[in-house]
């Protein structure tokens, strides 16, 4: 699948511009952090690379991706993930099917997953009435059930307790652990520098720096991630 | 999609088993016939003589006599059983029934408000009665439904010499409805009303109307009954539906007409073959 | 009032001496209206969907055309299927008007129009809270309106009571196709009809007592159902 390349990408609504002209090379292996103030464009971004949005101009090219499968070998997990009214175990299995897998295999692969998130003991229980970040986890557990090659999170931690959210970066280290390429947008730097190992760092709409995670808290280039990184508050 | 279909289909022939058992286990034939027979209840005393003896279910849609010859023309009764002699007549000349045959009478009465504004209570002429209802222009409630009762009334009219048309929107008011609902509408309004004894005898919401007029031989009102023609309509039943005409008008159909009553009333009076 | 009072009595006496005559009427109003509604669902149900997920030309002209037949006058209904199913009419060598499939026709046409723009108005407002997720999970049209449909399993459950509710109690078809033959099609509105005909009001209303509390019980039914099922899977 990868590297991803992305070629003078840009979006549009009306006449508004959400992304502005991005070029990047996104390589295998280091967590990926799309960076950025709250309406810079991260989760557009996102979408246009996860394929669930058009780009009104540009490219986006999957390098190792053999004829128009590219879909198959990624997942997303949304900010704010939407759970099928079944049980957690049904909610993990149904991506499966839909990916062709039969249901025994489905039903022994989602266990595994719910296993390793901690939510094996919920399995039977209907999604909907698990809490928010039982519900988070589970909506990872559904996106890594397929295996994919490169799994994008929006805003994984957003609404979450510290205690959730701790659970939640150690699933996406495990994840990360495991060979999937993770792509993530966040706006707390903390959270950058805890996952990160290289920065996409976006403002208004455009690429301001593409750099590994020590020189863009040392040296930032651009203003805007120096302001970025100054203006927040130190401990979060 | 595909598979929704097949299954709506499915469903379809399901429910179509359901009521297969209840629609084919016993031979029938269905009769266009009127109200008047069905809602004062000879059909209830008639009929169940006939299917025990024969087997055959009878199936009543009961409707005004014009719906009811319609019903015939289109060829979705088997037999015509109502009370407009002239149409019925028509209806044979024109090739839809086979042939008439006069069963019985029942007489129509005029009823109306104890409070009788019209001062006609009493009264053995209904041509008067209707002269004197249109001259205090008492309410009058018609059924304007042209059904057999309705033309009834209109040859009344018309040979009282008044034409009810000029009453329209002040006395005379058409419901454009059934007996039963044109009865209720006279009751509620204390109207005058044209109506077939059987379907007055079985009427409970009667208020303060009272039959004011009744007995007059202008007053009879004869039931003719006739296979619809298989030769139009090649589905029509005619073995069970010739079966059930010959019956009604044999002496042991005749007997059964004879014997209902409400209360101490006979409602019908046979008359087949005379 | 006082006659209100009378038909609560008729009402009573009618439940309370539960006869063979009554049941059929009430057997035959329930096959009738509930059959209708099963295969209006299978119709309406899709057709719901397909409009709520897809985009295509003439899409508006369609959500309001289905809105519009919502308000079909079944009189109108009852007469269109009566010339279609009239030995006259096309369909005449079937040979099934006066009978409870005819009946089935006319309230299934009258209600599949409610059922997919009802439906249709749910699913879409569902689809515009799942359209991403589905589409990450890589969901097809079909897979994703199949899915809406079974989560929002519950609301649907309303629509599909609301349309038995229409069915039931209508008259102006039934009796129509129906042509309302003792002890063959004779349901439940088309003797309230008759005994409204007959000037026997009380006994009319009783009728009507008897029916509606048919249906409350069915919607109370669905309501207990949707509750626990709410409380079970939120």
């Amino acid at each position: 699948m990868l590297p991803l390349e992305l070629h003078e990408l840009s979006f549009t609504v009306g006449n508004a511009a959400i992304i502005r002209g991005i070029s990047a090379r996104i390589e295998a292996g280091p967590r990926t952090v799309i960076l950025g103030p709250n309406g810079a464009g991260k989760s557009v971004l996102m979408r246009l690379c996860h394929g669930l949005l058009k780009p009104s101009s540009g490219r986006i090219v999957w390098q190792g991706a053999k004829n128009g499968d590219e879909r198959k070998h990624q997942a997303m997990v949304f900010q704010r993930p939407v759970m099928l009214r079944r049980s957690a175990l049904a909610n993990v299995m149904y991506g499966l099917k839909l990916a062709g897998k039969s249901r025994s295999q489905s039903e022994l692969r989602a266990m595994d997953v719910l296993e390793v998130v901690g939510l094996a003991q919920h399995a039977e229980r209907a999604a909907r009435v698990l809490s928010g970040g039982e519900q988070q986890r589970l909506a990872l557990a559904r996106a890594w059930a397929l295996g994919p090659d490169v799994l994008f999170l929006d805003e994984p931690t957003a609404n979450l307790d510290p205690a959730s959210t701790q659970d939640i970066e150690n699933i996406i280290n495990a994840i990360h652990a495991s060979g999937t390429k993770i792509i993530m947008t966040t706006h707390n730097l903390g959270q950058a520098r805890r996952l990160g190992d290289e920065i996409l760092f976006i403002s208004n709409g455009r690429l301001m720096e593409h750099t590994p995670i020590d020189r863009f808290f040392k040296q930032p280039v651009s203003t805007e991630a120096a302001s970025f990184i100054k203006g927040e508050i130190p401990w979060q | 999609m595909a598979i929704m279909m097949r299954r709506a289909l499915l469903v379809l022939a399901l429910s179509g088993l359901l009521q297969a058992p209840m629609a084919a286990a016993q031979q029938f034939i269905t009769v266009a016939s009127t109200t008047s027979t069905e809602q004062s209840g000879l059909f209830k005393h008639l009929l169940p003589v006939f299917e025990k003896k024969t087997g055959t279910q009878v199936r009543v849609v009961a409707l005004g006599t014009g719906q009811a010859l319609d019903m015939g023309r289109r060829g979705d009764a088997d037999v015509v059983f109502v009370h407009d002699k002239v149409a019925e007549q028509k209806f044979v000349a024109d090739g839809f029934g086979v042939q008439r045959f006069e069963v019985m009478y029942n007489d129509f009465v005029l009823v109306g408000p104890k409070a009788d504004p019209a001062k006609i209570a009493g009264g053995k002429n209904i041509t008067d009665a209707y002269r004197k209802i249109a001259a205090a222009a008492a309410p009058f409630a018609s059924r304007g439904d042209k059904s057999g009762t309705h033309a009834a009334e209109l040859r009344l009219w018309k040979s009282a010499g008044i034409d009810p048309q000029t009453g329209k929107g002040s006395w005379y008011r058409e419901t454009g409805s059934g007996m039963g609902p044109t009865l209720n509408t006279a009751s509620a309004m204390n109207a005058y009303s044209f109506t077939d004894r059987g379907t007055w005898l079985s009427f409970r919401n009667r208020g303060d109307l009272v039959i004011v007029v009744e007995g007059d031989e202008q007053l009879f009102n004869q039931y003719g009954v006739m296979l619809v023609n298989p030769a139009k309509h090649p589905h029509v039943k005619k073995d069970l539906g010739q079966a059930f005409v010959d019956w009604v008008i044999s002496a042991e159909g005749q007997k059964v007409i004879a014997d209902y009553k409400i209360g101490a009333d006979q409602l019908f009076f046979p008359n087949a073959g005379r | 009032m006082n006659s209100l009072v009378e038909a609560f009595g008729a009402a009573w006496r009618l439940i309370a001496g539960f006869d063979d005559e009554l049941a059929q009427v009430v057997g035959l109003s329930l096959q009738v209206s509930l059959t209708a509604v099963v295969i209006a669902t299978l119709i309406g149900l899709p057709i719901g969907a397909m409009i709520a997920v897809e985009r295509f030309r003439g899409r508006q002209t369609l959500i309001v055309l289905l809105n519009a037949l919502m308000g079909l006058p079944p009189v109108v209904v009852g007469l269109v299927v009566y010339l279609l199913l009239s030995r006259a009419g096309p369909l005449g060598s079937l040979g099934i008007l006066f009978t409870p499939t005819a009946m089935v026709i006319a309230q299934t046409v009258l209600i599949t129009p409610i059922i997919a723009a009802l439906s249709r108005q749910i699913i879409e407002d569902a689809w515009r809270e799942y359209d991403e997720q589905l589409r990450s999970l890589g969901a097809q049209r079909l897979n994703a309106a199949m899915t809406l449909i079974w989560d929002t399993r519950f609301s649907l459950l309303t629509i599909v009571l609301a349309g038995f509710g229409r069915a039931a109690a209508e008259v102006g078809a039934v009796m129509i196709v129906g042509g309302n033959i003792a002890g063959v099609t004779r349901v439940m509105t088309t003797t309230i009809a008759l005994e409204t005909s007959k000037g026997d009001l009380p006994l009319a209303l009783g009728l009507g007592i008897v029916l509606i509390t048919l249906v409350i019980v069915l919607n109370a039914l669905a309501a207990v159902i949707r509750e626990m099922a709410l409380r079970r899977y939120g």
